[in-house]
């Protein structure tokens, strides 16, 4: 049980820590992702819980599905700026 | 289910719901407010799922090994939190479209930025001198609200 309770306090720490990384990441893709994270935490959450049809309903559209919509909406907001890739990013402001 | 297991997510729902609100009242960036609204939302899910949990309980599906007598965990809960899911990603879909028609209309995402461009539109709308600072909302014009007159006295200063 000791083991357990370890692993659910570690798991807890790291969907808080996804939660404030998703507030105060200046690359605001980074912060989307952390947010899809912390979505799939909770679904590990709802399967200790013994909710096993709301932890695949969360993982698919909370995680999948909701993490598309923002990535998608980055893009359209012109938000994809990578350091790296300077062409591409023209080329999606251009687009927008 | 040790009762500091359950008191962690206890408290790691709270602090992921209140996360999410300070967020939401906190951020200037539209995206980041419908990624704390986001945020607030799942730990409220689990908060919920948390109340209908029973010690030493099985998930509440039907299986050949148990007992239909069996202690099942609460699946009214369960079930208002699959709905909840699903709705909260459309109510994300929403606001994601309108941050996208605010972004066009008028350029920017920060929340001052935008108000200071709104209220210039306003005060342009109305005729009025746009703003200056928060204690002089309507930049040196008279409290009393403007007469036809004077409206056009103005209008025709500036043209």
């Amino acid at each position: 049980m000791a083991w357990a309770d370890l692993i659910i306090l570690i798991m807890v720490v790291l969907v808080l820590a996804g939660a404030g990384a998703a507030l105060f990441l200046e690359n605001l893709l980074g912060a989307a992702v952390a947010t899809a994270l912390v979505s799939l935490g909770v679904s590990v959450f709802f399967v200790i819980l013994r909710a096993p049809d709301v932890a695949l309903t969360e993982a698919a559209v909370g995680a999948g599905l909701s993490g598309l919509l923002l990535a998608l909406a980055a893009k359209r907001l012109g938000l994809w700026r990578i350091e790296v890739q300077q062409d591409s990013e023209d080329a999606g402001d251009s687009s927008c | 289910m040790s009762e500091f297991a359950l008191l962690t997510l206890l408290i790691g729902a709270l602090s992921l719901i209140a996360i999410g609100i300070g967020g939401l009242v906190l951020s200037r960036n539209l995206f980041r407010i419908v990624l704390a609204l986001s945020l607030a939302e799942a730990g409220a899910n689990l908060l919920l799922v948390l109340v209908g949990f029973r010690r030493d309980a099985i998930a509440p599906i039907i299986e050949q090994g148990h007992a239909l007598t069996a202690t099942m965990v609460d699946p009214i809960p369960q079930a208002m939190v699959l709905t909840a899911i699903v709705i909260g990603v459309g109510v994300q879909a929403l606001a994601l479209s309108l941050a996208i028609r605010a972004y066009v209309a008028y350029g920017t995402l920060d929340m001052n930025v935008m108000r200071s461009r709104m209220e210039t539109d306003i005060s342009d709308a109305a005729g009025a001198q746009p703003a200056t600072s928060q204690h002089a909302p309507a930049g040196g014009r008279p409290l009393p609200p403007i007469s036809a007159p004077r409206l056009a006295h103005n209008k025709g200063a500036q043209g």
